[in-house]
């Protein structure tokens, strides 16, 4: 109980002096990094979990329980992945001016990604299917 | 997964998936933990690098310093992205949990429990999207990024110690109880299956972006916001023209100004080629998480200092030609100033400096942020 107190007092201290440093931002600043803060929340909360759930309710009903795990995996990877990277998959940062910015197609770079992450959940099958085979064969029990 | 019964107030008790669970949730968030850790520690570094008149400046050892450091601090926050997402989805239904009905005092523990979430999923989110912004030169917003992410990034970590805090006896029972293994190869996804999906998915975002800083990972990282390419084999932040000094950084009349109180030294190009010349590998490293080697050549700052008569425990002030943006005039601290491997480069990959790099000449300095890598350097001037 102690520690969590102590640990919970060092968090209040650190947070406090961050929102000191926040409000030392200006109001008008501050006021636009507010909307920032609670933009991330409602969009998560609102648009990104929701989005989550239906997609979710699509696939229980259209992919057979054998390939779920699979499917589940591939989506987290390719949804989160695709995420981190919207800032340079829009390229609204590059410039005319420097062609060292941005550089690459980061369009074809995406595919690329997907055809990887497809790829390589097709051949987990086969894959998986002989190391269950090979292991099973050392011992039979299983395990 | 059921939908809610009813639709239009969802209760916490409708979310039936077996797969949301404390033991995952748990384990997804001590490495969520660590990435906000190493991005923190990694960012408090970069703020004292850019702090101007600390009193106690940053070693100018090991060289690489900065593009370690910084480097780390935007692969932690971009492999925080999908333990995050992973994470929140985990506990959403915690949204939708009644408050406690009647007494006052778990009503005010409920809401300042709320409020405390609140606070760390908004300074988190907002973490992570404003630094993979501005990795990417993306500035949506009018406040300004390093001021504000710096003041969120105490909020965040501020907010995630309480978390812990507060959930340690969770956390505690979560690791107490083991994740199992899926019993059947074809029983569908187990909550092992969302952990390792999890940190498979930060591993794929490490490998999107690393390549801006580790050159073997250049052609792998198709997220990365540099190749590590460029003119002179070298990619360029700020353009010549994005500076504003197309014409006076070609100017023949470009001379570099020396001083120290009253004393004055100023020099020409060819004066500086006519010195004696160093060759330096030094990486550029910027703020925004990619860096990259040069071969520098060109006269060691401390023997131009020596010209004015500069103390050894002088700073020095940079001014650069450029007209527009930030970091115009910044302070090189003393120790960075007479360290044997400053330059002030003339040459960079065996060739002049091309306008985008410096031309005429620009500073080179081990373990410093690139934007304190003043280019179009016209002006040096001793701080007594």
């Amino acid at each position: 109980m102690r520690l969590r107190l102590v640990l919970g007092a060092v968090g209040f201290a650190m947070a406090a002096f961050g929102a000191l440093r926040f409000l030392q931002l200006g109001l008008a600043k501050a006021f636009d990094a507010v909307i920032w803060l609670a933009a991330g929340v409602a969009v998560h909360d609102g648009v990104v979990a929701p989005l989550t759930i239906a997609l979710t309710v699509v696939a229980v009903r259209f992919v057979p329980m054998a390939a779920r795990s699979r499917v589940v995996v591939a989506l987290v990877v390719v949804a989160t992945v695709t995420v981190s990277a919207v800032p340079v998959l829009g390229r609204w940062g590059a410039r005319p001016d420097n062609p060292t910015l941005l550089p690459r197609h980061y369009g074809l770079g995406w595919l690329a990604f997907l055809a990887v992450v497809v790829l390589v959940t097709l051949l987990s099958v086969p894959v998986g299917r002989a190391l269950r085979g090979r292991r099973s064969r050392v011992s039979p029990s299983g395990r | 997964m059921r939908l809610p019964a009813s639709p239009a107030r969802p209760t916490e008790a409708a979310f039936t998936s077996p797969l949301r669970h404390p033991a995952l949730t748990a384990r997804v968030g001590t490495w969520l933990g660590v990435c906000f850790a190493l991005a923190f520690v990694t960012g408090l570094l970069s703020h004292w690098h850019y702090l101007s008149g600390a009193p106690l400046s940053p070693p100018t050892r090991p060289v690489w310093g900065y593009r370690v450091t910084q480097g780390v601090h935007v692969i932690a926050g971009t492999a925080a992205v999908p333990l995050l997402l992973v994470k929140l989805w985990s506990v959403y239904p915690k949204l939708f949990a009644a408050a406690p009905s009647g007494r006052i005092r778990p009503l005010l523990l409920h809401l300042a429990e709320r409020a405390s979430i609140a606070v760390l999923v908004a300074a988190a989110t907002f973490q992570l999207a404003t630094g993979l912004s501005n990795a990417a030169q993306w500035y949506p917003w009018s406040f300004s990024f390093r001021a504000t992410h710096y003041a969120v990034a105490w909020l965040a970590i501020g907010a995630l110690v309480v978390h812990i805090a507060v959930k340690l006896p969770i956390i505690r029972a979560s690791y107490a109880e083991p994740l199992p293994e899926p019993d059947e190869p074809h029983a569908g996804p187990s909550r092992r299956t969302v952990l390792r999906a999890a940190l498979l998915s930060s591993g794929v975002a490490i490998l999107s972006v690393a390549g801006n800083t580790v050159p073997l990972l250049r052609h792998v990282s198709v997220f990365a916001v540099r190749t590590g390419e460029g003119p002179q084999g070298l990619p360029v932040n700020r353009s010549a023209q994005a500076a504003g000094v197309l014409q006076s950084a070609a100017d023949p009349g470009f001379r570099l100004t020396l001083v120290h109180g009253i004393r004055q030294v100023v020099l020409t190009r060819s004066d500086l080629e006519a010195m004696r010349q160093r060759t330096h590998v030094l990486p550029i490293a910027c703020v925004e998480g990619w860096s990259a080697s040069g071969e520098w050549t060109g006269v060691r700052l401390s023997e131009l200092l020596a010209r004015v008569g500069a103390p050894a425990s002088a700073d020095v002030r940079l001014t650069s030609l450029q007209e527009h943006g930030a970091f115009g005039t910044t302070t090189l601290p003393a120790s960075f100033a007479h360290d044997s491997l400053t330059l002030v480069a003339l040459r960079l990959n065996g060739d002049d400096l091309t306008l985008d790099h410096g031309f005429p000449c620009r500073l080179v300095a081990p373990n410093r942020p690139g934007v304190f890598q003043t280019k179009w350097l016209t002006r040096i001037e001793v701080l007594a």
